[in-house]
């Protein structure tokens, strides 16, 4: 059993697992920062707080950690294998079209929202875990807990090339899930030749769910705030 | 017709090979592209120059041996044709037509345009086949077959090894062969009692031999000559995992 990640498909099902495992955890994501469309702040903010403090989303939140340290660990071992694997390329190259841009394109496009990541990461997630952030309460004064909303509104209101960062990651983000929405299903071996199509399918709904969910957020605050 | 050819030349496996231009007179339009190299190496061989070394032998489109990579496409630009079964009207008059050879770190450059594909044979040895003696043709009606996994299996039985796949993946990958082998036996009844032993090594002998991994781009099932669909490489994975759990 566990010689199978010895094994090149073994490594792709870490791929695989590893991606369906963050493509969930991008729609909690979305789910939670639509949010902050709602009212001025205290949707957003209670959400926020619940997703911090909830018991069940402290222990997803390492396996989180764990899910993108495989996830890019693996694609660059893998890339660096397939690299091996033609070590003199071919003087022209024509396609027929069946490959997609995206589908040949997948660490490149992986790599710049890896670079987003990190961003993102020292943007929102770094101050409000270790950082000071003002406090707010609700309900008359029962509830109290970090007032994120302002740091998210300020970050979009007041630098627009944030805006333009965010909304190109999303998009870069929609074409990465086009392609790596069916391909884990394919590497889990449910795909048929009926299938094919359908997975297709879904993997572009899914990755414009995503992809227009997460410009939305961006563009509202650079229009209506 | 005449045409500007840019030919791979390569003495051996070791040398370092170079794209050499020729001018080739007079061709027809219903040449054939191996009667076409055909043609062309007798105008070398009259001037007293070395032919180029190309791999041929049914000229059918069922041995799988013609694999050349043709202005960028493996077998060139028709879908579902080897490259014997290409003809030089599809080319255009003064066209500059790039041949090179398959490449792949598991397919060395014998000579010029020919490769070694052995690395499909030590694939086969490793399980590709069924073990039982199975002594003469059975009445056909003794093994029952749904139809459905009679026709994927004789769909994935149509792979000719020419290796194409590997040649158009941007990874080097076999995996689309490996697929249409494991999944030839898989489906049918007779292949089903080994099934977990062949997945198992067939992988392990195409990684041990530097093909790359699958990042299911497709390139493979639209360049394949015999249009092997990437499903059984879905089927593959499963075969694999399954048998890995089983380990």
């Amino acid at each position: 059993m566990g010689s199978i990640f010895s094994t090149s498909i073994g490594k792709k099902l870490v791929m695989s697992i590893s991606g369906l495992f963050l493509l969930t955890f991008l729609l909690v994501h979305l789910t939670v920062n639509l949010m902050l469309l709602v009212d001025n702040g205290e949707t957003f903010n209670k959400a926020a707080h619940f997703m911090a403090t909830n018991p069940v989303i402290k222990i997803v939140e390492p396996l989180l950690a764990f899910g993108f340290i495989f996830h890019i660990l693996f694609s660059g071992y893998l890339y660096i294998r397939n690299l091996r694997a033609r070590p003199i390329g071919y003087a022209v190259s024509a396609s027929d079209g069946t490959s997609t841009w995206t589908s040949k394109n997948m660490l490149i496009l992986g790599s710049t929202i890896l670079a987003f990541l990190i961003l993102h990461i020292a943007n929102f997630f770094w101050k409000m875990r270790f950082g000071e952030v003002p406090t707010i309460s609700y309900d008359n004064g029962i509830t109290v807990m970090q007032d994120a909303y302002p740091l998210v509104s300020g970050l979009f209101i007041d630098y627009w090339w944030y805006d333009v960062i965010y909304i190109v990651a999303a998009v870069l983000l929609g074409l990465h899930l086009s392609h790596g929405f069916w391909s884990a299903f394919q590497t889990l071996g449910w795909n048929n030749q009926k299938w094919i199509s359908r997975l297709s399918t879904i993997a572009y709904i899914f990755a414009a769910v995503i992809a227009s969910g997460f410009t939305i957020i961006p563009l509202y605050f650079l229009i209506f705030k | 017709m005449n045409f500007k050819l840019k030919i791979w030349r390569q003495a051996n496996a070791k040398a370092k090979g170079k794209f050499e231009t020729y001018d080739l007179k007079d061709a027809s339009p219903e040449m054939s592209f191996l009667e076409m190299l055909d043609y062309f190496n007798s105008t070398q061989i009259v001037q007293g120059k070395e032919p180029i070394v190309f791999e041929h032998d049914c000229r059918e489109g069922i041995c799988g041996c013609c694999g050349l990579y043709i202005n960028g496409r493996p077998h060139g630009l028709m879908n579902r044709t080897t490259t014997c079964e290409l003809h030089m009207r599809e080319f255009n008059d003064g066209e500059t037509i790039t041949i090179e050879p398959w490449r792949s770190a598991a397919f060395p450059v014998i000579k010029d345009l020919m490769i070694d594909r052995n690395a499909f044979d030590k694939i086969m040895q490793a399980g590709g086949y069924i073990t039982i003696n199975t002594g003469a043709a059975q009445d056909a009606n003794t093994t029952p077959i749904p139809k459905a996994n009679a026709d994927d299996a004789f769909d994935a039985a149509s792979c000719i090894g020419c290796g194409a796949c590997v040649a158009a993946c941007k990874n080097s990958s076999a995996m689309l062969f490996i697929a249409a082998k494991v999944s030839q036996l898989a489906l049918v009844p007779q292949g089903k009692a080994e099934a977990k032993e062949r997945v198992s090594r067939m992988v392990a002998k195409m990684d041990e031999l530097g093909f790359g991994s699958c990042t299911n781009t497709r390139a493979c099932e639209g360049e394949c000559p015999k249009g092997i669909s990437i499903s059984h490489i879905a089927r593959l994975n499963r075969e694999f995992w399954v048998a890995k759990l089983n380990d």
